[in-house]
């Protein structure tokens, strides 16, 4: 576990439709979800399928690489936290299972980050409840 | 039932203040709607259908006593800026449904005296999509931002191009005496202000005003009686579009399917179409809002606003009152899309008139066009 510097950006509350996906990014795993029912792929993680609202639902691994979908330099944001890290990149990454999450591009300077680049998952350790999926170049 | 040609906007105020510091927003409320039924020849007696929003979650009850309302039909609808354009259609269902006769619609907020930074004071999260967004900062302007940067990658879109449109609008503005900023600006002056969330620029950007305003709505029947000229709902819609279940198209936005939707009950043609008003809360709304609504195919929204074509004068000009960018911005700004619109189709826009107004089409866009955002399209026409 990495060292935790006092947290004060937004800390997700984790609930019981998301406990398993939360709990997995603490051991540095990502997954989304697929219907048994009707195969759809879903993120976020949610109890029911949005396509058949069936509730039997399996956790898939995602590979952890993807490319960037959109994104854009944010140089203002008056937020605790983020304010403090201007500027950053907010991103929609497709993963190569192709399920769009948004995240942050990290490990590059912000004016290389370009649509279609492939980027990896790293995890950012945030509180000992919560880590967070970031990308980087892969 | 048909809905549509049985409703009119028969009073519509906006407030003249963009600084009130001095005021509560429910007393902006009040006097705009002191203002739009005098505008209609009513008393707030005659109201029996109320509609507000951005007033929290069971507002419109404290904003009903503050008023002394005893409304029969209720509408607090809560989806962003294109709350109030819903509430108009909202209405046209009601009033042709007889569920009420006199629809007030009622506006006011200070986020500018309040220094509320809208767009860029961090995500309002409170819901389960929240807690995979909010961590990352997404910014209100971020979420139009992600849109644009998918613009430009799809379809070579320029940022020269947004600019144009906030350059147009601001034109329109010089002609509001109401409008907050009133100076011409250039394709260069957007481009030099300063980046807010890649690749929009400050000016790029609505910005933050106090302000509000009030449309009073009755049967086609009543507002023949009225000494206005009667603006008449002919067709409408409303959708809704977010991130599914991950798969979303940023580029698919609600007005490409409250527009289609609108245009075909209200049986017109977008040529037919004498002037615009879209939700302006960034420049890439606007685009796409076009866009979306077919005045031109997806992917030209950066040609279709050059060379003077959404600018008074051209073939459709959009946001005669200044817009969001250059007049107005309390946060919702939704109410004034139908203000301004009434205003033209009454020949009352004095030198932002659109010569022989007579359909307008109104498009108000609510919430983070990247994230979720509602879409409300109103077919407007002189009776």
């Amino acid at each position: 576990m990495a060292e935790m510097r006092p947290y004060k950006k937004f800390v997700p509350r984790i609930d019981e439709e998301s406990r398993g996906y939360w709990e997995a990014l603490v051991r540095h795993e990502l997954y989304f979800q697929r219907c048994r029912e009707c195969g759809k792929k879903r993120f976020y993680p949610r109890a029911v399928c949005p396509n058949c609202l069936s509730s039997n639902t399996e956790w898939v691994r995602a590979s952890g690489r993807g490319t960037v979908y959109s994104f854009t330099v944010t140089h203002q944001n008056q937020a605790p936290g983020f304010r403090e890290e201007l500027p950053y990149v907010l991103g929609i990454v497709e993963l190569g299972e192709g399920v769009r999450i948004m995240t942050n591009i990290v490990g590059c300077a912000p004016e290389q980050v370009r649509i279609g680049m492939p980027v990896e998952v790293t995890f950012e350790d945030c509180t000992p409840e919560i880590t967070l999926p970031k990308f980087r170049p892969a | 039932m048909s809905v549509w040609g049985k409703t009119a906007v028969v009073g519509a105020w906006e407030h003249p203040t963009r600084f009130a510091p001095h005021m509560t927003p429910f007393q902006i409320h009040a006097e705009s709607a002191r203002g739009a039924l005098a505008d209609a020849g009513l008393t707030i007696h005659d109201v029996d259908g109320f509609f507000t929003s951005g007033v929290g979650p069971i507002g419109i009850m404290s904003l009903a006593q503050h008023l002394n309302l005893r409304p029969s039909y209720l509408d607090a609808q809560s989806i962003g800026g294109s709350s109030f354009v819903s509430h108009c259609l909202h209405a046209a269902a009601a009033i042709a449904a007889g569920l009420c006769s006199v629809a007030l619609v009622t506006y006011g907020a200070t986020a500018a005296s309040e220094r509320f930074a809208i767009g860029t004071g961090g995500a309002f999260a409170s819901e389960p999509p929240d807690n995979f967004e909010a961590p990352f900062g997404p910014t209100i302007v971020g979420s139009y931002a992600l849109v644009a940067q998918r613009h430009m990658h799809e379809y070579g879109t320029t940022s020269e191009q947004l600019a144009e449109i906030a350059v147009t609008i601001r034109r329109h503005a010089g002609l509001n005496p109401n409008a907050k900023y009133r100076e011409p600006i250039t394709v260069e002056d957007v481009l030099a202000s300063r980046m807010i969330s890649s690749p929009l620029h400050l000016l790029d950007c609505c910005m933050i005003s106090d302000g509000g305003g009030a449309l009073v709505l009755a049967s086609l029947e009543r507002a023949r009686d009225s000494r206005n000229k009667a603006v008449v709902i002919l067709g409408g819609a409303e959708a809704v579009r977010h991130l599914e279940a991950g798969e979303r198209d940023l580029l698919d936005v609600a007005a490409r399917q409250s527009g289609p939707l609108a245009f075909q009950r209200a049986g017109v043609r977008h040529a037919d179409i004498d002037m615009c008003m879209v939700y302006d809360s960034y420049t890439i709304t606007v685009l796409t809002t076009l866009e979306g609504l077919g005045f031109c195919k997806p992917g030209e929204g950066g040609a279709f606003c050059a060379g003077g074509r959404i600018g008074l004068g051209g073939a459709l000009p959009i946001n005669t009152d200044g817009g969001g960018l250059s007049s107005n911005h309390p946060g919702m700004r939704g109410i004034f899309l139908v203000i301004e619109a009434t205003r033209q189709l009454r020949g009352e826009a004095g030198p932002a008139q659109v010569p022989d107004a007579k359909l307008a089409c109104v498009h108000g866009t609510g919430g983070m066009l990247g994230q979720r955002h509602s879409g409300v399209t109103l077919i407007l026409g002189r009776a």
